[in-house]
């Protein structure tokens, strides 16, 4: 094979595995921001708790509990974690964001920004601001599978694999079936809905669980691949940001395909001239706005 | 009979005088200070800063019997973060309110090259041992500044010589994106061109980045014979345990790591970091009182081998007191002459000396990384003893401006 193709296949699927965060987390974002109309800037810092789950799950949650010898794995960390974000979404929608659905929305992007200072200073407070190394990595997932142009390690091909099934799931969840039907149409017109006998406020509250747990998920899958640290959301969050901007806030399909896609140019930019792949996202953000301004896959309002 | 009363009354006096100036020159307010400015819980804190290199001055601190010319002797320490501006400003808060003597560790060459600047100015002592870049006695040398331990010019002489001439002859590097890596990779590179081999290209990657995967393949497809690592720490570590994970190692390339500790030897694991070639500036298990001080230091520290940027902490400390003694005063140009006139010769540094420009000239080593040691840190072989004036530049070549021409 063509050393040049074969560096492009191989940037490539390096691209992909960085998409797989893009969509996962601006998925949870779209989600958020379809039915709750927040824009919630928290996410990154609740990606990075996931993460920080699974490595406190793995190491040191046995010593807590006495048992030092206890080690709360991958497999049962990819349950537990994300569960455990999302319970803490849930708390963070019903005992403040609540309060704010009345007011303009830049108040819950400025508490939700609040949150993730508070989270941020919390653990670069309790653990090294550069990051920890995930231990837990599975057995099974470890060693390299050859792709023909490329060595790729097992894990990440699982990561890439897994997400797309979880974007899939989720986007068909949405669209595709009666809850997902009620839940837009909640968003639509709240009133209506309650009058057909559905716990509003609930569903919200639910739903916006539901898109931090998927921060929470990603942050897990992430652990093994990157070290656990407390920025490691900080960096991210500006990316995905850019990557809903470009798919169109609010669409769901939009936010995963453009996540993938996006992670693909990045990774293939690399090829040609490096330094400019941290941009070409952001150049990109700015040329859908001018021709574009409701996003590659917005609806026209 | 008068006068000679009288002369002998203002003898004493004056006696007296000279003697209260004397005992309050001697240390300037009644403590030697001694500041450990390092990198506490980022990508250096272990095996350079962190915990290990403060237990290092302090233990040297007890050797040398915690007192010096009477007065006590106190070490403080603080995490600049690997951010120039936050070690400034710690740095200048010590000295201004804390009368802090004299300030080690910096690693980080980006911090040290700003700290010693500012505390040259303010007349204080900066000895450096984490940094590594050789202008921190080359072109940004100052008059209080002393660089102890190893430098930029001093680690590719022992390793890259090793690797070309083993037929490594043609580069790739992924260079930390600051002052320390591209220092080290410009030194490198003169010694790869000077022994006729060729560098195809580099990678800048940011500090503590913890994906290096597409910097690697970069280096994989530029068809390099070697894949040289001109960072240091944990980014090293990572970037080693990348190179495996993608198949690159197997794939025929070979990794030269231009700044490696044992301390990264053991954390990568003998078994991955086997054959890996790199030099040092000691290594515990090169001599018996290298064994002996690691010994102590291991019981002192609380279990973690000493690297060779510990052993120069301690080293330093016990230099630095030992030139206030001498000088009779913590003054810092008596105590900075006092530097320079004394053989620094001990475990850690053999006939080493102290230049003018600050930089201690002393042996390097080459090691080798083994597996099935001894001991749990018995984790490579020395292969080669580097005499110093052949691993560090001469005074001209450094390039210090202060250097009388």
């Amino acid at each position: 094979m063509d050393p040049m193709i074969r560096l492009i296949l191989a940037q490539g699927m390096l691209g992909l595995n960085n998409g797989v965060f893009y969509a996962m987390l601006s998925l949870g974002l779209a989600v958020i921001f379809g039915l709750l109309n927040v824009v919630n800037f928290a996410h990154g810092a609740l990606y990075m708790l996931g993460a920080f789950l699974a490595l406190i799950l793995y190491s040191y949650a046995g010593a807590w509990v006495g048992l030092d010898a206890l080690h709360i794995g991958f497999w049962p960390a990819l349950i537990l974690a994300p569960l455990l974000v999302a319970c803490f979404g849930m708390l963070i929608e019903r005992f403040m964001l609540r309060r704010l659905y009345k007011l303009d929305p830049i108040y819950s992007l400025l508490l939700t920004f609040g949150v993730t200072l508070v989270l941020q200073g919390l653990f670069i407070n309790f653990f090294n601001a550069s990051g920890t190394p995930y231990p837990g990595m599975p057995e099974s997932l470890r060693g390299v599978v050859n792709l023909g142009f490329m060595m790729f390690p097992k894990y990440r091909l699982f990561v890439i694999i897994f997400s797309i099934i979880v974007c899939f799931a989720v986007w068909y969840m949405i669209e595709r079936t009666r809850i997902g039907s009620r839940l837009r149409a909640g968003t639509e017109n709240p009133e209506l809905v309650k009058a057909f006998g559905i716990n509003v406020p609930l569903m919200v509250m639910l739903t916006f669980g539901f898109g931090t747990g998927l921060a929470g998920l990603a942050g897990v899958l992430a652990a093994p691949i990157y070290s656990v640290s407390p920025l490691m959301g900080a960096n991210l969050i500006i990316v995905i940001f850019a990557v809903v901007v470009i798919g169109g806030m609010g669409s769901i399909a939009g936010a995963v395909l453009t996540g993938f896609a996006l992670g693909l140019v990045e990774g293939i930019t690399k090829v040609f001239y490096a330094p400019a792949a941290n941009t070409v996202i952001f150049l990109l953000m700015v040329i859908v706005l001018l021709v574009r301004p409701n996003g590659l896959f917005g609806r026209q309002s | 009979m008068k006068s000679t009363i009288c002369a002998g009354v203002s003898a004493a006096a004056l006696m007296l005088a000279a003697n209260g100036a004397l005992a309050q020159d001697a240390v300037s307010d009644g403590v030697v200070k001694i500041g450990v400015l390092g990198d506490m819980s980022g990508v250096y804190s272990t095996g350079f800063s962190g915990k290990g290199a403060v237990d290092a001055v302090k233990m040297a601190v007890r050797d040398f019997g915690g007192t010096v010319l009477g007065k006590p002797i106190e070490v403080i320490s603080a995490d600049h973060q690997n951010k120039a501006d936050v070690g400034s400003a710690t740095a200048r808060e010590w000295i201004d309110e804390q009368h802090v003597e004299m300030i080690t560790d910096l690693t980080n060459s980006a911090v040290a090259l700003a700290v010693q600047k500012l505390a040259s100015d303010k007349k204080v002592i900066t000895m450096a041992t984490g940094a590594a870049s050789s202008a921190l006695t080359g072109a940004d040398c100052t008059k209080y500044g002393i660089h102890y331990g190893y430098d930029t010019h001093a680690l590719p002489v022992g390793t890259a010589t090793a690797v070309v001439k083993n037929g490594g002859d043609s580069w790739y590097f992924i260079t930390a994106d600051y002052a320390f890596g591209h220092a080290l990779q410009d030194n490198t590179t003169k010694v790869i061109d000077s022994l006729g081999g060729k560098v195809l290209g580099s990678s800048d990657v940011p500090l503590a980045s913890t994906d290096f995967s597409s910097y690697l393949l970069q280096a994989q497809s530029s068809g390099a014979k070697v894949i040289g690592l001109a960072n240091a720490g944990q980014d090293t570590v990572n970037a080693i345990k990348q190179a495996h994970e993608f198949g690159i190692v197997d794939g025929g390339q070979q990794l030269a790591g231009m700044l490696v500790l044992i301390s990264d030897v053991k954390s990568l694991g003998t078994d991955v970091a086997k054959g890996l070639q790199f030099t040092t500036g000691w290594y515990w298990n090169g001599d018996d009182a290298s064994r002996k001080w690691k010994e102590e230091y291991e019981k002192f520290s609380g279990g973690e081998a000493p690297t060779f940027v510990h052993a120069a902490d301690y080293s330093l400390t016990m230099a630095y007191l030992n030139a206030i003694k001498a000088a009779g005063t913590d003054d810092s140009d008596k105590v900075r002459e006092q530097l320079g006139k004394m053989k620094i010769d001990d475990f850690f540094a053999k006939g080493g000396e102290i230049r003018q420009d600050g930089l201690l000239v002393h042996d390097m080593y080459l090691l080798k990384v083994k597996e099935g040691g001894t001991d749990p840190w018995d984790v490579a072989d020395v292969v080669r003893t580097i005499p110093g004036n052949e691993a560090y530049a001469s005074l001209a070549e450094g390039g210090c401006p202060l250097v009388a021409k």
